[in-house]
């Protein structure tokens, strides 16, 4: 098993690298969202999806890959905002009745895509000047993956600063820690939790889009990302985003790997190592919140 | 619920053969089956407080025991059921000790993993479970000689082991150790501090909901003579689960009013409707912005608001 | 009448209804009952929507009827998963009671079905469901297959590689379940007969998010890599890998790039050669005129799901003008459906085995890019292959069925 190339080596932890920036752009809007307002949105993954399609149909019609992103993150957005507003809302404190929300909404979302855009699997195309490949020590590596994990390093960033240097960060991490005490000093919780929702249905359009040109977009890319969200943000920690960005990483690392190497496990690989850190450390690696 | 309504709809369900054909009775069994299903995982959801969504394991590994005892010795169902359900039992016991060490989202997440490391085995050891081919070629029980092939006497079998298995859950939750329990899910601290052994009562918990989806899936396996990994797929715990909430959570018929709901929009609904799985998302939508706490609740709140303004 | 009452009885009355009114029978006179076993939810809706497709074109032509008896058509939706199969098949037969059912899609759905089929005496027509033993080890005398079996259409691919395209070695990779394992089987056993050597087998997950792990471990010192995907997978892997700049040629089975799904693809499909018992390219006026057709009516070439279930109906017409019309004695139509003589559809001319299953054309083709769009070119012919290629069948039968490691992979590399 270790005496594989060099080659080998630096191939796999470039793909490593890629799928956990790709991991990040899917599960930092899940991250947040439950961090702050405690709901495991389940619909996440068909955010994430009709993100994609969205993306598809705006590059279809001609616009360059960066208003795809613009315009499906926006949209996904609005439509995380609206839902936001008019069914999570009412849920507070009924955990189980935001599953059967959440869950019906990602029906809805899933089967609607089908009858707009068809059941067919779509390839979305990375932008012109990502595509081709970086050669390296004899090794080609896509440059459009080698751009996934930049623009996953400049959302993390962004976010970083977003939560740690503004003053509706500084909310935020004030509701993270303590909600009751956040309104007591008066913070607008419920704009809030609308304006975070929005955020993490945006970052969930935008990484379909970024996601598309490696995954492509098919009827079940919902249900094929949303577990990777989960394990992301469970391992890395619920309430940290610096967990949700270190999980994400070391679960690309885990997942890649551990399908070369042990091959006969591929269909568990992911769910044996979450098994172990949970049951030796239930909040995840670096959670604030207790699980 | 209280025990007459309980008796009638019992009395109900046995003379639905009576009115309707074949394709209907067997609707029913199959209903019968998800109910059973949903009323193990309510004794989790419902009455601990403990959100689980890798439920389908137990269901599925009874069920592949029961077909891969026949297949591989010819083990009659005598004795292959009560082992099947032994397995099971003896594997809800080892991962309880892995799942109880968190609950919340912890406890999701590890009852989800551990359902997802069951499918991937049941794909990949294909030696015993044959793989995506699933095992076919399965027998159904013959007990005190009577064959059960028929539509109406399998009915029949499922109604006597449905209602056993309802009256047994209700009385495990309506114990006392049901009352300590429900406690644990309201207010565990208290509970601690009034001297229970918090873990081991959700631990038993965990065991005994196990059973029960075993006895679920063995009438499963009864029914369809076939397994295949997708009953342990995510989506199987998922669609429990949410049969165990649109039906309401709080009350022993909750989960069967949810498991019919989701079994005829899935099998009768689907026949008229194209996009039926759209329809079950906006079901399950309106059901949440209407009736949160569940149909059961929300459809006795109704009669009641009804019954009063009739006063 | 207390407005309780009355609400109540009117409930009681729509849900009695609901549970007792049958479909419409458009039919004067008794019509043929065909079932229709089809996918319209989730992952698998395309393929299901192409089978629709087909047997819709095919009762156009015929104008509904089919020997001398007006069709009704029950579209039975599974949700592409093995219980809802049995249950809609359940649906099809006790409360539709047609004569005949059309499909299912997935062979997962076909095996679930498959001891109901038998017990209710329900004659099938599969048009795609692949499964190897439904032909061979579990034979079902109500089960007639107008498709192939999965390895039927890769032995001539393992011939055409080592024969004709001269490799000599071969790195595999295909969606781990059983469809795959059976065609990467039949691949296997036909080239290293011809003298190949499959050095590398890689069995990426159904549902693996990224191929880009298994592309990074594919080996670079083959000649060829054999691709056995169906699909979406067959999209997404062979778009990783030419992402990665591996020039490497390519060599699949039928449904990774089959024209269903190839329409979706870009310039990574170019230059594969798969095999199958059609191809959109095949030259014949039978088969130009069907092209056309489906052209016309649905935007895109046929492959081989619209094919499948087109070509269930010709079966099916044959069958019913053999009895008469008299589809109503189950045995002879099942007599007939499984000895029908040559049948000639937009494939060619083909025949049923003693098993149920096709004895047919494989054609190799190459992906093509002729008018602006991607086709699959028909470079050669391998006349009349039945299910056990140039095998025994007693031995073969005698022999496991093929999985992961059946046969033995005796030149992996690694």
């Amino acid at each position: 098993m270790f005496d594989k190339p060099l080659a080998f080596w630096l191939i796999q932890s470039l793909n490593s690298l890629s799928l956990g920036g790709l991991l990040f752009l899917l599960s930092a809007g899940f991250s947040l969202i439950f961090g702050l307002m405690r709901i495991a949105n389940l619909s996440h993954g068909a955010y994430f999806m009709l993100g994609a399609y969205i993306g598809l149909s705006v590059l279809r019609a001609g616009y360059s890959f960066g208003v795809a992103m613009v315009v499906a993150g926006l949209a996904v957005a609005l439509m995380g905002g609206l839902i936001e507003r008019f069914v999570i809302r009412r849920l507070a404190g009924n955990p189980l009745a935001q599953v059967l929300a959440t869950l019906g909404i990602a029906f809805i979302i899933a089967d609607g895509s089908l009858l707009v855009w068809t059941g067919d699997p779509q390839q979305l195309p990375s932008p012109e000047f990502l595509q081709g490949v970086f050669r390296l020590e004899g090794v080609a590596f896509p440059k459009y993956r080698v751009a996934v994990v930049g623009v996953a390093i400049v959302f993390a960033i962004g976010l970083w600063l977003l939560l740690e240097k503004t003053r509706i960060g500084a909310m935020i991490r004030a509701g993270v820690d303590d909600m009751e005490m956040a309104r007591g000093v008066g913070i607008p919780v419920s704009a809030l939790f609308t304006m975070v929702f929005c955020l993490g249905s945006f970052l969930a359009g935008v990484g379909g889009v970024l996601g598309g040109p490696i995954l492509s977009v098919y009827p079940g890319l919902d249900t094929d990302m949303l577990p990777l969200a989960l394990v992301v943000v469970i391992l890395g920690g619920v309430g940290s985003l610096g967990g949700a960005f270190v999980g994400s990483f070391i679960i690309g690392f885990i997942y890649t790997f551990g399908q070369t190497l042990f091959p006969d496990l591929a269909y568990m690989i992911l769910f044996l190592p979450m098994i172990i850190v949970l049951a030796i450390r239930p909040r995840g690696l670096f959670g604030r919140i207790g699980a | 619920m209280n025990r007459t309504a309980l008796i009638v709809c019992a009395v109900l369900a046995a003379l639905i053969p009576l009115v309707a054909g074949d394709y209907y009775i067997n609707l029913s069994s199959q209903i019968l089956i998800a109910a059973v299903f949903a009323l193990s995982l309510n004794l989790l959801v419902g009455y601990g407080g403990l959100t689980s969504l890798g439920h389908a394991a137990y269901m599925g590994v009874s069920a592949y025991l029961s077909g891969w005892l026949f297949l591989k010795f010819g083990m009659g169902h005598m004795l292959s059921a009560p082992l099947a359900l032994l397995g099971t039992t003896l594997m809800a016991a080892l991962f309880g000790l892995v799942a109880l060490r968190a609950s919340g989202i912890g406890f999701l997440m590890i009852t989800l993993a551990l359902g997802q490391v069951l499918w991937g085995l049941a794909f990949r050891w294909v030696t015993v479970t044959n793989g995506d081919n699933g095992l076919s070629g399965l027998t159904r029980p013959m007990p005190f000689g009577i064959d059960l092939t028929g539509a109406l006497p399998f009915y029949y079998f499922t109604l006597i082991i449905s209602i056993i298995s309802i009256v047994c859950i209700a009385a495990f939750a309506y114990s006392a150790f049901g009352a300590v329990l429900r406690g644990t899910r309201d207010q565990p601290r208290r509970m601690l501090a009034l001297g229970h052994n918090v873990w081991m009562v959700r631990y038993v918990t965990f065991i005994t909901a196990g059973f029960w989806s075993a006895v679920s899936g063995l009438l499963y396996v009864y029914y369809h003579k076939f397994i295949h990994p997708a009953a342990l797929a995510l989506t199987n715990s998922a669609e429990v689960l949410l049969m165990v909430i649109a039906g309401g959570t709080g009350t022993l018929i909750g989960p069967v009013v949810g498991a019919a709901v989701v079994v005829l929009l899935k099998n009768y609904v689907s026949a008229y409707v194209e996009r039926w799985t759209m329809l079950l998302g906006f079901v399950f939508l309106l059901i949440v912005l209407f009736m949160p706490d569940g149909l059961v609740p929300g459809v006795k709140r109704l009669w009641m608001r009804f019954a009063r303004r009739r006063a | 009448m207390s407005r309780r009452t009355f609400l109540a009885a009117t409930s009681a009355l729509a849900a009695s209804t609901a549970m007792t009114v049958p479909r419409w029978a458009l039919a004067q006179g008794a019509p043929l009952k065909v079932g229709f076993l089809t996918v319209r939810q989730g992952a698998l809706a395309a393929g299901g929507k192409q089978m629709e497709e087909g047997i819709q074109l095919f009762l156009k032509e015929r104008g509904g009827m089919i020997g001398g008896r007006k069709v009704e058509l029950i579209i039975a939706d599974t949700g592409g998963n093995p219980v809802g199969a049995k249950t809609k098949t359940q649906e099809l037969v006790e409360r539709d009671k047609v004569h005949v059912i059309i499909g299912p899609l997935a062979a997962f759905e076909a095996l679930a079905i498959d001891d109901y089929i038998g017990q209710s005496k329900t004659p099938i027509i599969s048009p795609s469901a692949a499964a190897e033993d439904l032909t061979q080890r579990k034979p079902n005398p109500w089960f007639v297959r107008v498709s192939c079996s999965s390895a039927q259409v890769n032995y001539p691919v393992g011939d055409y590689a080592a024969k004709t395209l001269g490799y000599k070695r071969v790195a595999v990779i295909a969606d781990d379940f059983a469809y795959g394992h059976e065609c990467v089987s039949g691949f296997q056993r036909a080239f290293e007969d011809a003298g190949g050597k499959v050095v590398q087998k890689l069995w990426p997950p159904l549902n693996v998010a990224d191929y880009g792990s298994y592309v990074g471990q594919l080996k670079t010192n083959v000649d060829a890599i054999y691709a056995g995907f169906a699909g979406a997978n067959g999209l997404r892997f062979l778009k990783q890998l030419r992402e990665y700049g591996i020039k490497t040629p390519v060599v699949g089975s039928g449904t990774t790039t089959d024209e269903g799904i190839l329409k979706q693809m870009g310039d990574e499909a170019l230059g594969v050669i798969s095999g199958s018992f059609y191809s959109a390219g095949i030259d014949s006026p039978e088969n130009k005129r069907f092209v056309a057709a489906v052209n016309k009516d649905y935007g895109a070439d046929p492959g081989y799901y619209t094919l499948g279930t087109y070509s269930a109906g010709v079966l099916l017409e044959m069958a019913v003008k053999a009895v008469g019309g008299k589809v109503e004695d189950k045995d002879a139509f099942m007599k007939a459906l499984r000895n029908p003589g040559a049948i000639n559809d937009p494939r060619g001319t083909w025949r049923i085995d003693g098993y149920g299953n096709p004895v047919e054309n494989i054609y190799i083709r190459k992906v093509e890019r002729k008018g602006g769009k991607l086709v699959n070119v028909v470079l050669k012919t391998y006349p009349n292959v039945s299910q056990f290629w140039t095998y025994n069948p007693k031995e073969f039968l005698a022999a496991p069925v093929y999985s992961r490691d059946v046969p033995a992979s005796k030149f992996l590399e690694p």
